[in-house]
């Protein structure tokens, strides 16, 4: 059976860096071909920022992995060209149930807002998404765009000067060295980056573990998230089971601490439990199983003078909440257009602090979020089990305490509050899009905004007048105007201006909201730009 | 007259919980039986209305 995660898709092949006397020098070295590192890759050739990335393997990743994909990270894949193909392969969804013991104690909308081209959440296998991002780079490559993708190359050494880092890789032909002006890991949890520069990835060990089974079947199920707190199937632990494309059932079983794991993860175990959480008569295929323990941590900073990191090598987090793969999306967002502005001259190096600030800020929110998930969903204590329980019990009859439980608190954009970039705010206007925030999208004439948006600098007028360009020493920010006479359904004003007669937003590459106002003023808008570009 | 408030009414609800969870760090269980009937009365002082004591001393003793 060939499924996709057996075909090598980048299989190593000689490059001429391992024929060169000395070590070829680089832009950008993108070190793991996993989702934050191909997205970032992704992004910076889009931007014309020639781009290695390595890998030590030359497959997408083996089993499901990372199923849920929020609606920022799917607007961001948009702005890259791999929107399409995540919602059209994935599941949508919209509704949970909650279950304590042997009965349901209550349900849940996400109650998508209307507005939006994209929905609350999808799910779908992290393999597809490699695989899609895979097919950008060999699209971005036959346009003659400068992203190179090496399989089956192992960093085996990195060092660094103040003008930039130098790795040695091996390969099937033996080990060579080139340089670059920047090296980011995208290397995972272990990343080896992180082991070979000494660096420490510190935080909270959970003593648990959990049975992942990835089974197919055909099944009537809904397309809901169903959690089971202290089922009769799985006694004093949890259980998830939710849906991905393919007939593919993703099943979750807490086990707890003391654990045999070889005996756990024999097909006859989980057959068993299989079995006693859906009926002796159902019919499967196992695709996947592992038991896997997590931490929540985070390094210091995620720069170290010329290495960068992104996503898990960065930080980690517990997977209630859909919080790792979607924020690794967003950390590789927020770098790639700060990596081109300093490349180009226009910025200085001290941008980059602003991307340690602001993606230690949304690490610490997920970090915050996903522990508290943790504590509610494994009680460290009898007091905290106590009134855990009592929570679900009151659930079932009375509102009151739904909110408190949790399950997990699905992962939603981070809002760069008390960035180094932001610059005014325009109190009359709705929080939501206050600076720091990612742009909120609305439908347009022809479309949706943040499609008109793409990855440079635009200034957003709506009602207002400006001219069509203003530039900072060679950094165009280009208008876009909208009128809220074609904003039949009221989303724009109701999301951009409030109680502002009129609106211009100066937006970040990364479609987050740099500053107000209700009017266009020259000056304000140029400070405003030099702020964000970090200058 | 009042009734116990049944709907969902706190703010921040996983701050709270948290908050819940640490004030008990720490303690045995005698410990933090203890510290929640403390809590239960000062709560009920703050409330006062014998009618919402009242029902909430029944929704709490419902039970399936």
């Amino acid at each position: 059976m060939s499924k996709i995660f057996e075909v090598p898709l980048y299989p190593y092949q000689r490059s001429p860096d391992q024929d060169a006397r000395a070590p070829v020098r680089h832009k950008v070295v993108v070190v793991g071909a996993g989702p934050v590192g191909l997205a970032l890759a992704v992004d910076l050739a889009m931007q014309d920022v020639p781009v290695v990335v390595v890998d030590e393997n030359d497959k997408v990743s083996w089993g499901s992995r990372a199923i849920c994909f929020a609606k920022r990270p799917l607007e961001i894949l948009d702005r890259l060209g791999c929107g399409d193909p995540m919602v059209d392969k994935g599941v949508v969804w919209n509704l949970g149930k909650v279950f304590f013991d042997k009965r349901q104690v209550f349900d849940f909308n996400l109650l998508t807002e209307q507005g939006h081209k994209r929905p609350a959440f999808i799910n779908l296998q992290q393999y597809y998404l490699e695989q899609y991002l895979v097919d950008r780079v060999r699209e971005l490559q036959a346009e003659g765009k400068p992203i190179e993708l090496r399989g089956g190359s192992k960093v085996l050494d990195v060092s660094q000067d103040e003008s930039g880092a130098e790795l040695t890789i091996d390969t099937p032909d033996g080990p060579y060295r080139i340089s670059a002006e920047w090296v980011v890991a995208c290397d995972g949890a272990a990343s080896p980056i992180r082991t070979l520069l000494g660096l420490e990835f510190t935080g909270r060990v959970f003593e648990d573990n959990f049975l992942i089974a990835d089974v197919v079947m055909e099944a009537d199920f809904p397309t809901e998230r169903w959690f089971w707190f202290d089922p009769p199937f799985n006694r004093g632990q949890s259980a998830l089971l939710h849906k991905q494309p393919d007939n593919v059932w993703r099943i979750d079983f807490q086990l707890g601490w003391d654990i045999d794991r070889e005996k756990e993860l024999k097909p006859e175990n989980i057959d068993r439990r299989l079995k006693a959480m859906l009926g002796d008569e159902i019919s499967y295929q196992l695709e996947w199983s592992s038991i896997y323990t997590f931490q929540c941590r985070r390094m210091e900073r995620f720069r170290e003078g010329r290495v960068l990191f992104a996503g898990d090598s960065a930080h980690q987090v517990s997977p209630f909440g859909a919080r790792g793969a979607n924020s690794g999306l967003q950390d590789a967002d927020n770098l790639a257009w700060k990596l081109r502005l300093i490349m180009d001259g226009k910025s200085p190096l001290t941008l980059l602090d602003s991307y340690d600030a602001e993606r230690v800020h949304g690490a610490d929110e997920n970090i915050l979020n996903s522990s508290r998930s943790t504590d509610f969903i494994t009680p460290k204590s009898e007091i905290s089990r106590i009134f855990r329980d009592a929570v679900l019990d009151l659930s079932e009859r009375y509102e009151a305490t739904r909110p408190m439980v949790n399950s997990g608190r699905l992962s939603v954009p981070c809002t760069y509050d008390g960035s180094p970039l932001n610059g005014p705010d325009c109190a009359a206007m709705p929080e939501r899009t206050r600076p720091g925030s990612p742009m909120v999208d609305a439908p347009v004439p022809g479309g949706w905004l943040l499609d008109r948006l793409g990855s440079a600098f635009h200034l957003l007028t709506i009602d207002a007048e400006a001219p069509d360009t203003v530039s900072v020493d060679g950094v165009a920010c280009q208008r876009l105007a909208l009128s809220t006479s074609d904003d039949h359904d009221g989303y724009l004003r109701q999301r951009y201006l409030g109680n502002a007669a009129a609106g211009v937003y100066l937006v970040r590459p990364d479609q987050h909201v740099a500053a107000r106002w209700d009017h266009y003023d020259a000056a304000a808008v140029k400070a405003a730009l030099g702020k964000a570009m970090g200058r | 007259m009042n009734s116990l408030n049944t709907k969902a009414n706190i703010k921040s609800p996983d701050e709270f919980y948290a908050e819940l969870l640490a004030v008990h760090e720490g303690l045995s269980k005698a410990e933090s039986d203890a510290l929640n009937a403390r809590l239960i009365l000062l709560l009920a002082n703050h409330i006062g209305d014998r009618q919402v004591l009242s029902e909430a001393l029944q929704a709490a003793r419902r039970k399936d």
